[in-house]
């Protein structure tokens, strides 16, 4: 299931060439709606939910979804991310939140 | 943004580079390969071509919690040899894995430096381990980490160039060819001598949670390997080993993600809808816990055939602060993982998780399916190296592994570069042919507009493999008559790839995705037919040979197909052993 764009939140990375999460999606999935210069998915089936898009986007506009048909509305799952580390934030469908901090570099 | 795709063959721009070494694939092996390359000769050219980008291409695009391959303090070569053998139902190349196992540790240790998090013990300045061979680390970013790596040594990377066939001169590689799914553009780039670490294929069979919408690659191996890397060395006429061992495993249930983060790393054990732990209780005789991975992929299937299932891993008994760490593991790994339990509201302290078999996949990281290489990791093919998951004989390499073989075949391809220094000669007409083959589906858009979408061609490719060859909806097993079926109709498909379309450079990459899969499939097909025995159910289960027949088949079976006719030759080629002792036992 592809992430979705917080169209709000999304700028089409103006001052780049492509945007970054076309730039880096493994699956050549994400690119530029050319009219209203936001980035959309253009294969919902084809994402491997790897969520290298989400981590990249300077905006925050990105948000991995589950498909319905493996688990519930609404759960979510944001990662923040740091210099070294990443801080994800769970909620699940009961609005139970979690947070994890993972050091993902050595200084 | 991706240019416009060509209406004409004459609009398509060539571009024609030169380098010393060519890498196909920037993932694990080739950035490991071309940082190897480099480290032996600076003044070495180093191009990569990769369809994805660097950063984040291949099996460690969300990262990875464990290298499952270490050599531990006190462990030796050989013990790893006698384990990876056991593993594998006592057939892999043993010259092969002796090589990797001495120098498995070196890409671990220096992805370390590089600022990879490996967990320590708490005492000590032991790595943390989790299985026998098993060390954890905080692997989100490490693809990120050693892409940096490949830039700073100073190696040339193209991204989004799709590799579609070799450069040939006579039967020596000496190149590839290739496209830009971004520029349009048609690559051809001259080699001295050229690396193949394209990973394994997903997408051959049918993904059992395939719905109508969202969730066709909801798969455990990264659905953007397709085997490229074996389709190019199959119809160059490389010879290819061991097909037929294909890779089927245990999985969580629905979301198809990792297992033994939970199994292996928390020793959690499987268990049926009885509550009976299976390994224990029903495989005592195989070695339990510690039998076989083939045995662990068929188990949940076994299981629900005999009307035991659903099949869970049982959480019930972690500590909170276990359930953290492990969903720690898996936002290092696949982390929308932790997003599939929240959106079932699932506490896995109290609800056991589910599993079940995965959708077969090729991949010669986890067992030993691939090009035939020799100890340098050459292939049949003279200038061509072969690493990682395209390179076969030698299973359980995993990360670590497909990392240590790439700095093996870099070792290997220097050498034949050291013996051939001029530079290559190609025959243009080679070029002009593979670019109008290329474009062929964008042309055929624009001259006719009528024809089959790759995605079409995919999902049908998917339901016969899944159907008549072994996939998950048929528990792996399959028989003569069904596999016949499957080849006759994935012979009707690839005649029909001349009636593909595609009206943008995506959908033309997905044309050749099929393209690639559908001649993997029909190596496949026939390495399974070719295997009258079953030697790992639920890899490769053989209904009308229910047995292992040593007599026939304690052996390689490997395959070559003709490029002048197109026609599949399938050979046995002898074990030899090297490690002694029983090669059913660890």
């Amino acid at each position: 299931m592809p992430p979705r764009v917080n169209v709000e939140k999304c700028d089409g990375c103006k001052a780049e060439k492509e945007p970054l999460c076309e730039q880096i999606c493994p699956g050549d999935l994400m690119t530029l709606n050319r009219e209203t210069n936001k980035a959309y998915c253009r294969s919902p089936r084809d994402c491997w939910d790897c969520m290298s898009c989400v981590k990249i986007c300077p905006q925050g506009a990105l948000e991995t979804r589950l498909p319905y048909q493996l688990g519930y509305y609404r759960a979510r799952l944001i990662p923040l991310m740091g210099t070294n580390k990443i801080t994800w934030t769970c909620v699940d469908i009961h609005g139970q939140a979690e947070r994890f901090v993972v050091k993902v570099r050595n200084e | 943004m991706a240019a416009k795709l060509p209406t004409s063959l004459e609009e398509v721009p060539e571009v024609i580079l030169e380098t010393d070494l060519l890498i196909i694939g920037a993932g694990n092996a080739g950035c490991f390969a071309a940082i190897e390359a480099k480290k032996l000769n600076p003044k070495l050219k180093v191009t990569l071509i990769e369809k994805a980008h660097i950063d984040r291409s291949g099996c460690l695009a969300a990262g990875m919690d464990a290298f499952n391959a270490y050599i531990k303090k006190g462990r030796t070569v050989e013990e790893f040899v006698r384990w990876s053998r056991s593993q594998a139902g006592g057939l892999i190349r043993e010259d092969l894995t002796l090589s990797l196992a001495e120098v498995l540790n070196q890409p671990v240790e220096e992805w370390e430096r590089w600022g990879l998090p490996i967990d320590y013990e708490e005492e000590g300045d032991e790595y943390h381990t989790r299985g026998k061979w098993d060390i954890t680390i905080k692997g989100s970013e490490m693809k990120v980490i050693l892409a940096e790596k490949v830039r700073e040594h100073g190696c040339e990377v193209l991204n989004r160039v799709v590799a579609t066939n070799y450069l040939m001169d006579g039967d020596r590689v000496v190149g590839a060819m290739g496209f830009g799914v971004r520029d349009g553009k048609f690559y051809a780039i001259k080699a001295k001598a050229t690396i193949v670490s394209t990973g394994g294929a997903a997408g051959i069979y049918k993904p059992y949670n395939a719905d109508g919408i969202d969730s066709h690659h909801q798969l455990w191996y990264c659905p953007f390997n397709v085997g490229t890397g074996y389709a190019m060395g199959i119809r160059a006429g490389a010879e290819m080993t061991t097909f037929e061992m294909r890779w089927c495993a245990t999985r969580t249930k629905d979301y198809n993600g990792p297992i033994d983060t939970i199994s292996v790393g928390y020793k959690t054990p499987m268990i049926n809808a009885k509550g009976e732990k299976i390994l224990e209780e029903r495989y005592a005789h195989l070695g339990g816990d510690a039998a076989p991975r083939f045995i662990r992929a068929n188990l949940p299937m076994e299981e629900w055939l005999a009307g035991r299932g659903p099949c869970y891993v049982d959480t019930r008994g972690m500590s909170p602060e276990q359930v953290r760490d492990m969903k720690i593991d898996y936002l290092n790994e696949r982390p929308s993982f932790v997003l599939f339990l929240a959106a079932r509201g699932q506490d896995v302290s109290k609800e056991p998780i589910e599993i079940y078999g995965s959708d077969p996949y090729i991949v010669g990281g986890h067992t030993a399916s691939g090009y035939w290489v020799d100890i340098k990791r050459s292939t049949t093919l003279p200038g061509l190296f072969a690493a990682g998951d395209v390179a076969g004989g030698c299973p359980n390499k995993f990360v670590s592994g497909c990392a240590a073989e790439g700095m093996l075949a870099a070792r290997g391809a220097l050498e034949f570069i050291e013996k051939r220094p001029h530079p290559v000669t190609i025959d243009m007409t080679q070029i002009a042919g593979e670019k109008a083959r290329v474009f062929a589906p964008a042309i055929r858009q624009v001259t006719d507009g009528d024809g089959i979408i790759p995605k079409e061609m995919e999902e049908r490719m998917q339901r016969l493999m899944d159907e008549y060859a072994g996939g998950v909806h048929q528990f792996f097993r399959m028989n003569r008559e069904g596999l016949e079926y499957a080849l006759k109709h994935l012979r009707i498909l690839k005649d029909q790839t001349r009636y593909l379309i595609a009206r943008d450079l995506h959908e033309l990459m997905e044309a050749h995705e099929v393209i690639d899969r559908l001649d993997v499939a029909e190596v496949l097909i026939h390495h399974l037919m070719f295997r009258e025995e079953t030697r790992w159910p639920g890899w490769q289960t053989r209904t009308d040979f229910p047995e292992r027949n040593d007599e026939r088949f304690d052996c390689f079976v490997n395959s070559r197909r003709d490029p002048a006719t197109g026609e599949i030759q399938v050979f046995t080629r002898p074990y030899e052993q090297i490690v002694p002792g029983d090669r059913y036992q660890p």
